[in-house]
């Protein structure tokens, strides 16, 4: 039953129901919360992308156009660090999930509001903690901390960037706990399991991830900051310890984390072809299902980034067989947002774009994570430029391209603006051509051998470089683009109204922006899923 | 229930106080499984350094004082009877025994703590044992003892850390209760700060053996 | 900027062929599999078109069967290229018998290879052609890697271990040697170059770089400096000779392999494995053999061939 009138100057919603900063930063609001997260991960974004301008500009020259190496490697630690665990972990979770769970489930608020608005600050505290490590002179032990480098062999600022992730995790845990409890416990009456958007079939497969991975990177990066506060031999072989247990533990959470990184937005996908095709998703208790089977077996292939590093060739091959067996689930994801396509009603929107080259960038570099699950293939191409292809195709051309989408689809709904279209769909246009200029040398060059996390390299691999580092050039002007029209749309777009998509969900139902309570009245659900039939 | 108690109980995100117990039971249960994982990473690590250094490990254990073990741990597993006596008080609304028993609970941590730091980890420190700052053992397989300690102090000190953070929760629950804010209508929190007590005891529970008891005594 | 530019790495490995058509396999598939889905999602959406803001179009719930093949069919191509993989895999990772062994220590950030004739090398390795090599490798600081494209092969070199790499070269020529794992400020300038020779090139190059004789000679005289005989001459400790890969019985009943780790660990670590009928008495050596010396110690150990008639212990 929303309100008929959708203009902004009347209407009060979360936006404008209270002004002043206490009241944006004491909120208990989960949609406020996004906001404030949206904001956050924005800028942390811009500090780990800025790293990899210069980085791309440095490698022009096969023996380092800026840098040196001392610096370099700071930069790609720094890059690594920020994008995966203040970016790409949060992105969709904190911002989207956040403001829609609540939602979409029919609820007023998450299970614990408070607790949410701690996560923030907890998040906030562990990325002060890591900015401190990269002004302070930075850290260059890469993102992954490998020991015993990390623990006695470097005199950068390992402990602070630790500690700063290891207090960001909270914020993951949190996040997920209050997401698991919301959909089981608060669904609005007729909300069932199999009625629930798949967006909250990803949120909740994530959390589980978020739930139960997150504390073994934590303990893990502990035993790091203890080993080289107290000198204690934990994983340095000088005096006793086990290299390769500290990278069993680190792998364990930070396996599952890459799914933490591209589940949200597999089901921001789903919204996005369900509504702009205008069709129910093809399969979809096979998407649901898959959602939370890729989640379970996240956990059982670790070892895949260890095949060559001493671990028993037993263990190699036991998880080389489980990794093929994580690719099936999003293999049938694919094939079902595809068949979905089939006698829709197809619609050229900008959030449109960014799902369907979601769906061919996932594929291409999900498909070459095979090449690196399959043994004999691994041992050339590990720790090479290959691998560095493959996790960029499917972080940014996957992850990335669906937060992208999700947030031109509900930034109507968020802000309750319009954005320009046609300068959406050109910043699409030209993501994707620089995402594909950027990154598909380096599986060329990465096959030729050419190692990863190197300052400098052998000039045969200059012609892939610079090609790559011209990608870049594009691909960041695709990014400033959006930046530009959606900060202008908050103050000169066309108001939005309810549902300027005609799609089904109940976030649809309510105004643009909401109101705080999020609905006037508890909906009572009677249909399915993407009941766009009628 | 429709008195103005039960209203103000009610957080506004909820429908009704049964939604409110269910999601606060289930949080905390999630929360649980979070901390096995926490604590999971510090048994693996241990699990496999045993395994490669059973003698070093079976050397370290046979330092620590078995007595002093075995009273922390009737201590511990007397504050979870207190605490679950606490639970059921809150549950049929009466307030004095409630705050007696969380006197108890709070009481019983405490010494918990105060025997840990000065029984036993005073005077590992004080005989050489601590790794890192004044580890001076020189025995055989030296290298795989100080290994040993190291995770002895590392998960007893996770532990008691938790240990103290529950003492701390509690201690806000005392206040509370004192005042009067728990009833049959309203005891989630005394139910859900009573769910990580016994978690943290049960882990001691686990951490007793493994660390105290490595091969036998006599 | 074009020179030397090239789209495949030099095949110059028995294993090189075989990795490479696992790698066009893999292309082939991720190449069909993205076209496909490209092609279908370029005509879905053209055919597809919204014509009319009042389009309605047919509901489809799913379709069982067309789940099933498209699971199954991906999963029986996964379980081809798994198995493939992994046989090659295998197959590669068993080095032949007779292989020459060459010992590589890498340190920060530096490459040293000894030959077991004695002679040492830094960032470069010398090998002769059609031979199989096995490498035995640690380190003495970080987790480094020894990596050759031009053989697709590469292995971590972990401190306070051994890890083995073996490989035979097709062709001569001079191929890079790449540190793969990310060891600090000079990772990137951790590099070197295998050499492949002809035999004949290669004895003369071998002839001409001994000093000092052979690892197993340095070994001896190691094994003579740090008086080892007071021991494992008088039965204080026990005999060495011919011990080398044969098994041991330890005090707590239990028998281990004697390997280059068991010989490494003994000697830095000698209490935590004791010889069954012997007391704890070696004391430990660490910091005063580094980890080249090492491996002449363990080469030294190697050659001793047990006495005629009596039994190893």
């Amino acid at each position: 039953m929303a309100t008929a009138a959708s203009d902004l100057d009347t209407h009060v919603n979360y936006l404008n129901a209270n002004y002043g900063v206490k009241s944006w930063l004491l909120t208990t609001d989960h949609k406020r919360i996004a906001i404030l997260y949206l904001v956050s991960i924005t800028l942390f974004f811009l500090v780990g992308g800025i790293a990899a301008v210069l980085m791309r500009i440095h490698l022009i020259e096969p023996n380092g156009a800026i840098f040196e190496p001392g610096a370099y490697n700071k930069l790609f630690s720094m890059h690594g660090i920020l994008m995966v665990f203040f970016f790409l972990i949060p992105s969709i979770p904190a911002v989207l999930g956040n403001f829609l769970v609540p939602m979409m489930v029919g609820a007023r608020d998450l299970a614990f509001p408070k607790l949410n608005l701690l996560s923030w600050y907890v998040y906030m505290v562990g990325g002060v903690l890591t900015m401190y490590a990269v002004v302070g002179g930075g850290v260059d032990t890469g993102w992954t901390f490998y020991t015993p480098l990390s623990t006695t062999y470097v005199n950068t600022n390992v402990l602070s960037a630790a500690f700063g992730v290891f207090v960001a995790g909270f914020s993951s845990i949190l996040t997920g706990l209050n997401f698991v409890v919301t959909i089981h416990k608060m669904r609005a009456p007729g909300m069932t399991w199999f009625r629930l958007p798949l967006f909250l079939w990803a949120m909740y497969a994530t959390s589980l991830i978020q739930i139960l991975g997150t504390p073994v990177i934590a303990i893990t990066l502990a035993l790091v900051a203890v080993e080289r506060l107290f000198h204690v031999g934990i994983f340095d072989p000088a005096v006793g310890g086990d290299p390769i247990l500290f990278q069993h533990l680190f792998w364990f959470y930070s396996h599952p984390a890459v799914y933490i990184m591209i589940l949200p937005s597999m089901g921001v996908v789903s919204e996005l072809i369900a509504c702009f095709a205008r069709k129910r998703i093809f399969g979809y208790s096979f998407v649901a299902f898959s959602s939370v089977a890729i989640a379970v077996i996240s956990f059982l292939v670790w070892g895949h980034h260890m095949f060559v590093s001493g671990q028993s060739v037993y263990a190699g091959i036991i998880f080389s067989a489980l990794s093929f067996m994580v690719a099936i689930p999003s293999a049938i994801k694919v094939f079902n947002w595809t068949a979905t396509l089939y006698k829709g009603s197809i619609s050229y929107d900008a959030p449109m774009l960014y799902a369907l080259g979601f769906i061919g960038l996932f594929t291409m570099g999900g498909l070459t994570g095979l090449f690196l699950a399959t043994l004999a293939t691994d041992t050339h191409l590990h720790d090479t430029y290959f691998v560095v292809g493959h996790f960029h195709y499917i972080m940014v051309g996957g992850a990335m391209m669906g937060y992208l989408g999700g947030i031109h689809f509900w930034w109507p709904k968020i802000t309750g603006r319009l954005y320009p279209d046609g300068w959406a769909r050109l910043a699409a246009a030209i993501i994707f051509v620089g995402f594909n200029l950027t990154f598909f040398p380096q599986y060329m060059v990465g096959y030729l051998g050419m190692p990863r996390r190197y300052a400098i390299y052998p000039p045969e691999f200059q012609v892939l470089n610079v090609m790559s580092s011209a990608g870049a050039s594009i691909l960041a002007v695709g990014y400033a683009i959006p930046l530009v029209y959606l900060i202008w749309s908050m103050r000169y777009g066309p108001p939005a109204g309810p549902n300027p998509w005609g799609a089904k969900g109940l976030e649809w139902e309510t105004p643009s922006p909401p109101p705080t309570e999020n609905f006037e009245e508890t909906p009572v659900v009677t249909e399915e899923a993407y009941a766009y039939g009628k | 229930m429709a008195d103005s108690h039960a209203a103000s109980a009610l957080a506004h995100q909820f429908e009704d106080l049964e939604q409110q117990h269910e999601a606060a039971s289930l949080g905390m249960w999630i929360f649980l499984a979070t901390e096995v994982m926490f604590f999971g990473g510090l048994f693996a690590g241990y699990t496999i350094y045993r395994n490669l250094y059973l003698a070093g490990f079976t050397a370290g254990s046979h330092m620590l004082n078995v007595t002093i073990g075995a009273i922390n741990t009737a201590v511990l597993i007397c504050s979870s009877l207190t605490m679950a006596l606490a639970v059921r008080a809150a549950q049929i609304g009466k307030r004095y025994a409630l705050v007696a028993f969380l006197v108890m609970t709070i009481a019983l941590g405490l010494a918990f703590i105060i025997i840990k730091l000065t029984l036993e980890w005073r005077h590992d420190y004080l005989e050489g044992f601590a790794p890192g700052l004044n580890f001076t053992f020189m025995g055989p397989n030296a290298k795989a003892v100080e290994l040993f300690f190291c995770f002895y102090f590392l998960m007893t000190g996770v532990h008691a850390l938790h240990m103290v953070v529950g003492v701390g929760v509690l201690s806000v629950l005392l206040v509370q209760a004192w005042r009067g804010r728990f009833g049959p209508d309203r005891f989630n929190a005394v139910e859900t700060a009573g769910l990580y007590w016994h978690f943290v005891d049960i882990v001691w529970i686990f951490l007793f053996p493994l660390l105290y008891l490595i091969g036998g005594r006599y | 900027m074009w020179q030397g530019f090239s789209i495949r790495p030099d095949q110059a490995s028995t294993i090189a062929q075989g990795v490479d058509y696992l790698y066009y396999f893999l292309t082939a598939i991720d190449l069909s599999f993205t076209g496909i889905i490209f092609l279908a999602i370029f005509y879905f959406a053209i055919r597809y078109r919204r014509r009319s803001e009042q389009d309605r179009p047919e509901q489809i719930e799913g379709n069982v069967p067309l789940e099933l093949a498209w699971t199954l069919i991906p999963l029986g191509l996964v379980v081809v290229v798994f198995l493939w993989g992994t046989s090659l895999f295998i197959r590669n990772s068993r080095p032949p018998a007779a292989s020459t062994e060459i010992f590589a220590v890498g340190k920060q950030w530096m490459w040293k290879l000894q030959h077991p004739e004695g002679v040492q090398e830094i960032n470069e390795l010398h090998v002769p052609v059609n031979q199989p090599i096995k490498l035995t490798m640690t380190s003495e600081d970080v987790v480094h890697d020894f990596a050759v494209p031009a053989f697709r092969i590469k292995k971590d070199v972990v401190p306070g271990m051994y890890t083995t790499l073996w490989f035979q070269a097709t062709k001569t020529g001079t191929f890079h040697l790449f540190c793969d794992q990310y060891c600090g400020t000079d990772h990137a300038l951790m590099r070197g170059e295998v050499i492949v020779m002809e035999p004949t090139a290669y004895e003369q190059w071998l002839s001409g770089g001994i000093r000092g004789g052979t690892m197993a000679e340095a070994g001896a005289k190691l094994y003579d400096q740090l008086t080892c005989i007071t021991c494992h001459g008088t039965g204080r400790g026990p005999s060495l000779a011919g011990i080398y890969n044969k098994p041991v019985k330890l005090n707590n009943g239990s028998t281990v392999i004697a390997d280059d780790a068991y010989l490494r660990e003994s000697v830095l670590y000698p209490s935590a494995k004791i010889v069954e009928g012997y007391r704890p008495i070696m004391p430990t050596f660490k910091g005063q053999v580094t980890e080249e010396q090492l491996l002449q110690l363990i080469a030294y150990i190697k050659s001793l061939t047990p006495p005629e008639g009596k039994a190893t212990k």
